[in-house]
């Protein structure tokens, strides 16, 4: 910046008798804060416009009347400005403002869960009086009010500062919580049907009236958490804790590709509660429900805690020693090695493990038959031999970090296909709306419908039947003028993959046109796995498997023969699942892999049936151990140290929250390593971190895909074309153990347009059934703008869970009919 | 009741009143035959900065309270920003007190109909609304099926008149909030969300309604507009005083003979408006008042000669604000009157900001006591200090508004307080308005 420049944009102000210098536009009480001195304050939030509501920060500015909201009030050039620390008038007017927000405040601090680390608390010690003047009786409120399943409200608490009605407008988008009535007897709520003359059922109770709206949001978790007092509430953390028994260790959220930082506050080795950790090149200072909520899964009562083997006598899984089961599956792999062992360590994996799994592949069985995807990677019609998506990582995203949250929020637009952020990526979601509405970010969605998150990002819709979007990428002009801006950026997610000629078309595009290109997977392991060499086709480093001097770069810095890295891609997911179907492999290697999240539960369970010997590692009883040879019990994120690379591919590493005996996943193959007498070095995450910061940049990548697309298929009467996507809060396994959390979910209908309904005679709401010969699944219909032959359905949510019930993915010819099924379909179904 | 003097009853300037009295001046043919619609073809001949300037000419000042210059408000909106402009008439006057708008809009809706057009002529706007109270539902009736009138006549709606000119009116009833007459609140309302002041800047004039340049007009500003273009900016300042030209009504009421409007030059004082008004009820005497409503410093018998113009009530310590006189004689008790205001304030509080929506309730309560018999010496310190935390720490006027009879009544009236705690002065409230904390 020339001194030119600066000077413009600069003030120089006096603050308390000291002069400083601000940007233009500044806050009084920001400078104020910069420089030391802490003005008290309520509404105040710097992520959220300013309002003056409280009027707790109010100062004395040299010619002005009356005292002004330091908030409020941006800097001006010579402006004087005297805080409470030197002018009485502000002293008085705060100590003004501290006694009226305190006379109806019930002052229940010591039953309350924010006493001990509530603003209101300490900001009436610094700047209340010591006894109440009024003695008149105070506002009572029933309490408290569910406003959600998991949020509780407690109004004669709320001083109505209004950051979480400004947090849900401003920044979630989601305004189902606001103010009601006026005076004193205003409040926070949500939409209650007696409360405005409805019938509801007068006790108070949000969601037994007929026509009452809950707090729906997948964000309201941080109204919560920036609430200055103790009026919001969590019905999981309600009256579990006080704050000063807890510990603090800051973490990452495991659950989706985001990399949210965050704080979890643990006692005697459990996890009280968790909140959004400050990150503003991540999440800011938000996060989603699924992550602030969703812990219990590791205190889940099918928690594995010690290894289990198969009993040769009885056929049962018994527990076992370490030494023994650790040999058991060491035996069985080795013996199975010469038929072939496949390796599924799942997408839910750090980086560390993941790396362990790739290099355990390699080294110890000597295969490159190795897939992290636990999820359908290619249509249902597909054949088995394309290798489009594994193509595409390797040349299009393995090791590539130029997109990250702060690009898409300055890009001047984006185009999104194959995903639906506020359902699959939450915070990328709250990043695109940030830009949207700050910074003029112009959204075009590639979708079937205008999903209520893309209208909140003000996006325009390229309407798109599942199958069909290769084909607009290829030929849209619409498509193609959303890029043609200079910064724009092309967000592909995971599930483009069941496009046929989806992902080619997207590299295509973006060379195109010029726009960055960025992959957003949806577990938190799924980009680590990649970059680890977790694919039949990349080792780690995203060195391509066939390329022989990255092979023998790896050899030299494993240690290993020369020549001894397999050279040929191994065999995906898909291909693996069919090998151990059809008998052809002699051993399975699982992680967190469940079989109802692959494109064919059935077949899956089939596979895992039949392969001779299966060892697992997981955390909790699953399909996948309940069909184990050996089952070897690993540490859930919370109990170890690791790296997520989230889908920016920023490492976001963290230490164990609580102390743990149980093993990470690396360790336990370090150890099945060793008893066949390779050392894998995985054991421990500081050497894996130092042997992956060692490792060569990878040189030359692969060219990407050139996969045509195809023609969507013909239909025939009450057909459809399936369109599906996970929901954010569904059956997930990570979510389980939180009821509260699973009744924020969004209730699961099947979205057809208006002339499908007419032709099945049904209205909102009727039941429709959709089918396929597997099966089928029942949901009530909701009437939604989607292309005419659409139907969509959530992928794993109650009720529908897709891969299961109908066998097929997003793209897949299916049959619809008008309310429940008879007795004929129900009997095809393979439930 | 005694006859006003012949030179007090030639200070009546009847401008916007005049044509109350006439029978059906309410509709478009009678209206028209009493000079209606001349102004606006007179304006549409001229270019519309040079109708900003006459206005500006004319030291027309804002009828709402505030008194700022109408004029120079107009030319704060910027020109050939390629925005839409709005004209946005404030008629939901629900100052206690206050009657000046609803009776003009009654008797003779078409003049701020006729201003509303000449107004969006001069800032260039091509929809205007009047936001009316929700309880005025006379007065909305009349204005619609003026607003009605005028488009069948062609002085609403496209092309008025030949000029070129397109306009759409709006007559839009408010659902019942004193806030909503504060500009930015009325604004949100307008657009359907809840009514709360706005942040200040960016001002109306920039981002008013729908976030484009605005200007917010009291009735009264707007109705006069047609006969500042007919009269001139002199004939207008002919009236009134040097800084507060024009003509004004005054609503009286309380104890005095003829309660009504009483329209006169700016600079009158309360002496001749009681005598206008027939006098002081008989057996009252006069012993305080309320300038421009309850929300301005009350005045007392000693300032019954203060001149009644912006600057005359200023320097008694005062604000002019809505003109509305509420005359109070010795028969009345200033705590009971306060208790009365606050009650309303604090039901009206829209709840936004602390010091308003707390303070008010903390003081009703404490007025409750204190008329119950309760009160203590220690309730008036602590009613003065709470006053003062109100009192210029709110967010809008609406919490200055409230304090202010709290304030001044403390300050002339300490001793019917004290009548009431020390026992002196029955009790004017039964108990049954201390149960209960809404």
């Amino acid at each position: 910046m020339t001194d030119v420049a600066k000077k413009a944009d600069t003030v120089t102000l006096t603050i308390d008798g000291i002069e400083v210098t601000a940007q233009k536009g500044e806050l009084v009480i920001r400078v104020a804060e910069r420089m030391g001195v802490a003005i008290p304050r309520f509404c105040d939030h710097p992520l959220l416009a300013p309002a003056g509501a409280c009027r707790q920060c109010l100062v004395e500015v040299e010619g002005q009347r009356k005292p002004v909201a330091s908030c409020t009030q941006t800097v001006a050039e010579g402006m004087v400005v005297k805080t409470q620390l030197s002018s009485p008038v502000a002293a008085k007017a705060q100590a003004g403002v501290m006694e009226l927000l305190l006379i109806n405040h019930p002052l229940d601090c010591p039953t309350c869960d924010k006493g001990g680390e509530c603003p209101l608390q300490n900001q009436a010690m610094s700047t209340g009086r010591a006894d109440s003047r009024f003695v008149e009786p105070k506002r009572e409120y029933e309490k408290p009010i569910h406003i959600s399943s998991q949020v509780l409200l407690d109004r004669e608490r709320c001083i109505l500062c209004q950051r979480c009605t400004r947090f849900s407008e401003e920044i979630a988008g989601d305004k189902f919580i606001d103010l009601m009535d006026r005076s004193s007897g205003e409040q926070i709520n949500v939409y209650r049907d007696d409360f405005f003359g409805g019938e509801g059922t007068g006790d108070g109770q949000v969601g037994e009236g007929e026509g009452d709206v809950p707090f729906n949001s997948y964000f309201s978790g941080n109204t919560i958490q920036i609430c200055p007092v103790g009026a919001l509430t969590s019905d999981q953390y309600r009256f579990r804790a006080r704050p000063f028994d807890l510990v603090s260790t800051p973490t990452t959220c495991e659950h989706c590709a985001g990399g949210c930082s965050l704080r979890a506050d643990h006692r005697r080795g459990k996890v009280l509660r968790r909140l959004a950790g400050d990150d503003p090149a991540v999440n800011e200072e938000w996060n989603c429900d699924k992550g602030r909520w969703g812990f219990r899964y590791t205190t889940a009562s099918d928690r594995i805690m010690t290894p289990l083997v198969r009993d040769a006598v009885t056929g049962q899984l018994r527990e076992a020693s370490w030494s023994e089961a650790l040999l058991a599956a060491a035996e069985g792999l080795k013996a199975a090695q010469e038929r072939g062992v496949g390796v599924l360590p799942g997408g839910r994996l750090t980086v560390e493990d993941a790396y362990a799994y790739a290099k355990f592949a390699r080294i110890v069985l000597g295969t490159n038959d190795v897939d992290f995807r636990a999820r359908p990677i290619r249509a249902t019609a597909s054949p088995v031999t394309t290798t489009e998506e594994a193509d595409f990582l390797a040349a299009a995203v393995a090791g590539i970090t130029d997109v990250t949250y702060e690009a898409v929020e300055n890009a001047s637009s984006v185009l999104i296909v194959g995903l639906e952020p506020e359902e699959e990526a939450a915070i990328l979601f709250l990043r695109l709306r940030k830009g949207h509405l700050k910074k003029k970010l112009k959204v075009t969605a590639v979708s079937p419908y205008l999903s209520r998150g893309f209208e909140k990002l003000g996006a325009a819709l390229v309407a798109a039947v599942p199958g069909d979007e290769a084909r607009l990428l290829n030929t849209d002009p619409a498509v193609a003028g959303a890029l043609s801006a200079p910064g724009s950026i092309l967000i592909v997610g995971e599930r483009l993959a069941t496009v046929p000629g989806g992902l080619s078309a997207a590299a295509a595009l973006a060379e195109r046109t010029g726009a960055r290109l960025v992959w957003v997977p949806r577990r938190a392991g799924d980009r680590g796995a990649l970059d680890t060499g977790c694919l039949p086709n990349l080792l780690p480093g995203g060195r391509p498997v066939t390329d022989e001097s990255a092979r023998a770069e790896l050899s030299l810095a494993w240690g290993t023969e020369p020549g001894a890295l397999p050279g040929t891609p191994g065999r995906d997911i898909d291909q693996i699942v069919a090998a151990a179907a059809d008998g052809t492999l002699g051993a399975l290697l699982v992680g967190g892999v469940d079989p109802a999240d692959l494109a064919d539960p059935v077949l899956a369970e089939q596979a895992l049936d039949a392969v001779p010997f299966l060892v697992s590692l997981e955390m909790r009883q699953s399909a996948v151990t309940r069909r184990a040879d050996v089952v070897l019990p690993i540490a859930p994120a919370v109990e170890k140290a690791g790296t997520y690379l989230n889908w920016e591919g920023r490492l976001r590493s963290f230490d164990a929250v609580l102390p743990s005996t149980a093993m990470t996943d690396g360790r336990v193959l370090e150890a099945i390593a060793a008893l066949l007498d390779v050392t894998l070095g995985t054991g421990d995450v500081s050497a894996i971190r130092r042997e992956l910061g060692a490792l060569p940049a990878a040189a030359a990548r692969p060219a990407a895909p050139a996969t045509a697309p195809v023609e969507t298929a013909q239909l025939g009467e009450h057909e459809a074309v399936l369109a599906t996507w996970n929901q954010a809060i569904d059956l997930g396994s990570l979510q389980d153990g939180d009821e509260a959390l699973a009744g924020t979910a969004r209730p699961s209908v099947a979205r057809i347009g208006k002339a499908l309904a007419e032709s099945l005679g049904v209205i909102d709401g009727d039941l429709i059934t959709v089918s396929t010969d597997r099966g089928g699944v029942t949901l009530p219909a909701a009437i939604t703008d989607l292309p005419p032959a659409v139907v969509w359905v959530p992928t794993n949510s109650p009720g529908s869970t897709v891969r299961r019930n109908l066998g097929v993915t997003a793209g897949a010819v299916v049959r619809l009919q008008a309310g429940v099924p008879g007795p004929i379909l129900a009997e095809g179904a393979a439930l | 009741m005694t006859q006003p003097r012949p030179e007090v009853l030639q200070k009546l300037t009847p401008v916007l009143t005049k044509r109350w009295l006439s029978p059906d001046a309410w509709q478009i043919g009678v209206y028209e035959r009493l000079d209606g619609y001349l102004a606006l073809r007179k304006a549409l001949d001229v270019h519309p900065d040079d109708l900003i300037q006459l206005v500006k000419d004319s030291g027309l000042r804002g009828r709402g309270g505030a008194g700022f210059p109408t004029g120079l408000k107009w030319g704060f909106i910027p020109q050939g920003d390629g925005k839409p402009h709005y004209l946005v008439i404030n008629a939901d006057e629900g100052e206690p007190g206050t009657c000046k708008d609803l009776p003009l809009m009654t008797y003779d809706p078409h003049s701020l109909v006729e201003g509303a057009i000449i107004a969006s002529y001069a800032i260039r706007a091509n929809r205007a609304f009047i936001y009316i109270r929700g309880e005025a539902v006379h007065a909305a009736r009349r204005l619609r099926h003026a607003v009605d009138e005028a488009y069948k006549a062609g002085y609403l709606g496209k092309n008025i008149l030949g000029s070129g000119f397109d306009l759409d009116l709006v007559v839009h009833s408010g659902a019942g909030a004193y806030i909503c007459g504060e500009e930015t609140a009325l604004l949100d309302s307008l657009e359907g969300f809840r009514g709360q002041p706005r942040l200040r800047p960016p001002f109306p004039a920039i981002a008013g309604l729908y976030a484009s340049p605005t200007v917010v007009n009291n009735v009264g500003t707007i109705a006069s507009v047609p006969y500042v273009i007919l009269g001139g900016a002199d004939w207008w300042k002919s009236m009134g005083t040097e800084k507060s030209a024009g003509p004004m009504i005054y609503s009286l009421s309380g104890r005095v003979v003829n309660p009504g409007q009483y329209e006169c030059g700016l600079g009158i004082t309360l002496r001749e408006l009681i005598e206008l008004a027939g006098g002081m009820q008989p057996g009252h005497n006069l012993k305080f008042w309320t300038p421009g409503g309850s929300s301005t410093p009350m005045l007392t018998a000693e300032h019954i000669d203060t001149p009644m113009d912006f600057e005359g009530v200023a320097a008694a310590g005062s604000i002019l604000g809505t003109t509305a006189m509420q005359i109070f004689s010795d028969q009345d008790c200033p705590v009971y009157n306060t208790w009365r205001w606050l009650e309303f304030y604090h039901h009206e509080s829209c709840g936004k900001c602390t010091p308003c929506r707390e303070g008010n309730y903390w003081m009703v309560r404490t007025y409750r006591r204190i008329l119950t018999g309760h009160g203590t010496l220690a309730d008036l310190d602590t009613l003065q200090d709470t006053a003062d935390n109100i009192f210029g720490r709110s967010f809008c006027g609406l919490g200055d508004g409230a304090a202010t009879p709290v304030v001044s009544t403390l300050k002339w009236f300490r001793d019917d307080y004290l009548g009431y705690i020390e026992g002196r002065t029955a009790p004017r409230l039964s108990e049954k308005t201390l149960v209960g904390a809404h």
